[in-house]
């Protein structure tokens, strides 16, 4: 069973990677040549097949922003909500429904600023829900402005002379928040970025992906790095792996992305917690 | 007939509770017209607290009191600010322990002494108070301010009302008697 | 059976007969009761109550819930209303069922959190960015609470619309004997009865009593709050556009006879209207019965869409309309917006925290 050898050159989508799309004139989708958001995009898609979670179960939510776009392509039931509320959506969902499979994905700008509050609190909860941050460095949609994960010292349109902000750490925050998994890898691995969606989903609790991914066009021509294969080698040549950076000191990693899982523990997941009071409750009565 | 009750002190006396089984007992038990306001500030303890009862015999649409007809202070500010608005011929009650007064006009109770020294709480001034009011005013019969503690107060606390409830009385049946003769 | 009941436990009361049974709110002065009954009592009957990081994150929840098929609610004050503005245009604009109370509280900011107004009268109505039409009640008492709040969920279930009721603080905190009926009507939403592939969820005569789709039904739907076609996927032509607005327009003002809700004193000799909503209306008519002029009266309790064509035809003739209202004077635009040149318009206001009085109005109708 490995759907993606069943890709002709002929079509660009693969029939399984299609039979998840709502293929009708939503396309050609908004994303530009190069985008790492659709590598994220099959990763997922693969993850759900190979999992055989079905769609009627599934829920993808999203805020406003490149990444937030995915869910309107995707054949199930899917959510674009306001910018940086889709983990407060997707709280309001899971505990109407917990017996689906909600999966919220977004930008470092969303996610991490005007979504931080809401980042941090449904973590706390542990609401059940796998969140995928798609972290590009910038507000790519509209039109490169710094973010919150903009590195030191890098451009963006509303940062003309480079970064003076330190960059917020995604995995950092979710570890402290509570989250039961927390995970980073990039689009340059595709193997790790697939099998660790494949974890989260199988995890309870509140689940962080945050998946560093190319910008070529808005990113990468704001900091002379325009061609999506120089981004992604660029992106390479700055990870490195949790055991490796392990030997490291503070000064190496200065200018690194650690990938691997951060968290990986047992919770009870919000609405189990839930259920459980209701029982309490209507026990006592 | 339209009676207006304002009970006044510091936040933390229990005054909005005293004006909620005020109403209860006027408007659930004794089948009147009641509205029950109250005004506070963000304190939990301390401040200024009031809590207003209207009782009438038909509807009542303004809620608030215009000038009350009854007014009770637990405390200096409350006695102070609202004493003056009271209607000519009505009544004034304050606790002899927090509030002084050169007014003759204006009825001194022990509401907190006897709640410390007779129930060694004084937590429950405020429903001897009403149990003061029951007895020298007749807005409310003991009867039905019983029913409304019952239902109003914690389980826990609801002997300890009571027995206020009856120290009240007795009180303020003794101060009309004083009064009377 | 007489009880005495104050204007926030009657409105969870009546959520919960209402059949809200998820409610995500934050705590705010002086709405919190509604809150506190419900985080009590929505176990019980096998509800969802969840306290969120803030307004912004409760309007979202309840979204999110409501769209997942479960009548949801939430309540809030001023600063917590301004907050939610963002979730109650895109309730709006994906057609989604949630009730949104605001016990009003004296403003701008923080303002007086333990003191009532009216001042959000008109942030009900333009609160929002863009343009489109939305539905607000206001009770001028406990017993309306009760009943505004089960049509405040009726009207949001069955035109799949966010509703706004407008209570204030003086109503909220206030207690008065209420006596609530043994059994209530509750409309239940309905389910589409075509098949996924037939199904759309913004179809042209998805109006009153339309049955649609909540999530894990196996519709595979999709909501976005951008300008969408009838499958809810973005689009930016002009005819879609236009479609998708008077769409939602159409839902409020095609069903106008509905909506409205008013009581009316009228008097052929008066010469003076008073119009008035929520508990300044309890002052008007008060001054009504004290002045020996015949007065007629309405009082709005459905306030938006707000009732123009009754107060058009009640101000006809008038020497002039009497406008009395806790802020500066909100309604009274309302009301001249309605009337002719020829009638005056005597606004009187108060906007201090404290209740307007009879007295107040009754100078106004000498």
């Amino acid at each position: 069973m490995t759907p993606a050898k069943a890709s002709s050159r002929k079509t660009s989508f693969s029939p399984m990677i299609h039979s998840y799309l709502r293929m009708d004139e939503r396309f050609p989708h908004v994303w530009c040549p190069g985008c790492g958001i659709g590598i994220v995009f099959g990763a997922l898609i693969h993850a759900v097949h190979e999992l055989k979670i079905p769609k009627k179960k599934l829920l993808l939510a999203s805020g406003i922003g490149c990444t937030s776009r995915m869910p309107g392509y995707l054949d199930a039931d899917t959510f674009h909500v306001l910018h940086g509320r889709a983990l407060a959506a997707a709280t309001g969902v899971k505990l109407a429904r917990p017996d689906m499979e909600v999966v919220v994905v977004g930008g470092d700008g969303d996610m991490l600023a005007i979504g931080g509050n809401h980042f941090i609190h449904t973590a706390r909860r542990n609401i059940g829900m796998t969140c995928i941050v798609l972290n590009n460095y910038n507000y790519a949609m509209t039109g490169g402005q710094q973010s919150p994960t903009t590195p030191r010292d890098m451009f963006a349109t509303t940062a003309p002379y480079g970064a003076i902000d330190d960059p917020v750490d995604a995995c950092l925050l979710a570890s402290g928040a509570g989250a039961a998994f927390v995970a980073r890898t990039t689009t340059y691995n595709f193997v790790q970025l697939k099998r660790l969606i494949k974890t989260a989903l199988s995890r309870k609790g509140f689940r962080l992906l945050e998946v560093v991914a190319q910008c070529p066009t808005i990113f990468g021509r704001l900091n002379r790095i325009p061609t999506p294969k120089d981004l992604v080698t660029w992106i390479k040549a700055h990870t490195v792996t949790l055991e490796a950076a392990k030997k490291m000191d503070a000064k190496e990693l200065e200018d690194k992305v650690v990938t691997g899982v951060f968290v990986d523990r047992e919770v009870e997941e919000y609405s189990e917690r839930y259920a459980r009071l209701v029982k309490k409750v209507r026990n006592a009565h | 007939m339209r009676t207006e009750v304002r009970l006044s002190g510091r936040g933390g006396q229990g005054l909005i509770l005293a004006g909620i089984v005020l109403a209860e007992a006027c408007g659930v038990y004794e089948e009147k017209e009641v509205v029950q306001t109250q005004s506070y500030g963000p304190e939990a303890r301390g401040g200024a607290s009031r809590s207003e009862v209207v009782i009438s015999d038909q509807q009542i649409r303004y809620p608030r009191a215009y000038d009350p007809d009854i007014l009770v202070a637990l405390s200096q500010p409350a006695f102070d600010r609202f004493a003056p608005q009271v209607k000519k011929k009505g009544l004034i009650f304050a606790d002899s322990f927090y509030v002084h007064t050169d007014r003759k006009d204006v009825i001194l109770m022990p509401f907190s002494e006897t709640a410390r020294e007779e129930l060694g709480r004084e937590v429950v001034t405020n429903v001897l108070m009403l149990g003061v009011l029951s007895a020298a005013t007749g807005i409310v019969k003991l009867d039905s301010l019983k029913k409304a503690i019952k239902h109003r107060v914690r389980r826990a606390f609801v002997e300890l009302n009571l027995q206020a409830l009856d120290v009240g009385f007795k009180l303020g049946q003794e101060e009309w008697r004083k009064r009377s003769s | 059976m007489r009880r005495l009941v104050s204007g926030n436990e009657a409105c969870a009361e009546a959520a919960l007969r209402a059949g809200i049974r998820f409610f995500g709110g934050y705590p705010i002065t002086p709405s919190t009761e509604i809150a506190e009954l419900m985080a009590e009592e929505l176990p019980r009957v096998g509800g969802v109550f969840i306290q969120m990081e803030d307004e912004i994150a409760s309007i979202m929840a309840i979204i999110g819930a409501s769209a997942a098929g479960v009548p949801s609610m939430t309540a809030t004050s001023g600063p917590g209303f301004s907050l939610m503005q963002e979730g109650i245009g895109y309730a709006a604009m994906t057609e989604v069922a949630v009730v949104v109370v605001n016990v009003m509280r004296g403003g701008p900011a923080t303002g007086l959190p333990t003191k009532g107004s009216q001042a959000d009268f008109q942030q009900a109505r333009w609160g929002t960015h863009g343009d489109h039409p939305v539905v607000a009640l206001t009770p001028r008492g406990v017993q309306e609470c009760f009943t505004l709040t089960l049509r405040a969920v009726e009207i949001s279930q069955r035109l799949r619309v966010p509703v706004i009721l407008l209570m204030d603080e003086f109503i909220g905190h206030m207690r008065e004997i209420v006596s609530f009926p043994e059994k209530v009507e509750v409309y239940h939403r309905q389910k589409p009865r075509v098949a996924p592939s037939e199904y759309i969820h913004y179809a042209p005569d998805n109006n009153y009593n339309a049955p649609y789709a909540s999530f894990g039904e196996g519709y595979a739907i999709h909501f976005s709050g951008l300008n969408h076609r009838s499958d809810g996927f973005p689009i930016n032509d002009a005819p879609t556009i236009r479609w998708n607005n008077e769409r939602l327009r159409a839902k409020i003002e095609d069903n106008l006879a509905y909506l409205e809700d008013n009581y009316v004193d009228d008097d052929p000799d008066a010469d003076t209207l008073i119009v008035a909503f929520g508990s300044a209306a309890r002052s008007a008519y008060e001054a009504k019965l004290l002045t020996d002029k015949p007065i007629a009266y309405i009082r709005a309790l459905t306030v938006w869409p707000f009732p123009d064509a009754t107060v058009r035809r009640l101000a006809k003739g008038r020497k002039r309309v009497v406008v009395p209202e806790m802020n500066e004077g909100q309604l009274a635009r309302e009301v001249e917006r309605c009337i002719g040149t020829d009638t005056e318009l005597v606004s009187v206001t108060r906007n201090d925290g404290s209740m307007l009085t009879p007295k107040e109005v009754l100078e106004a109708l000498r």
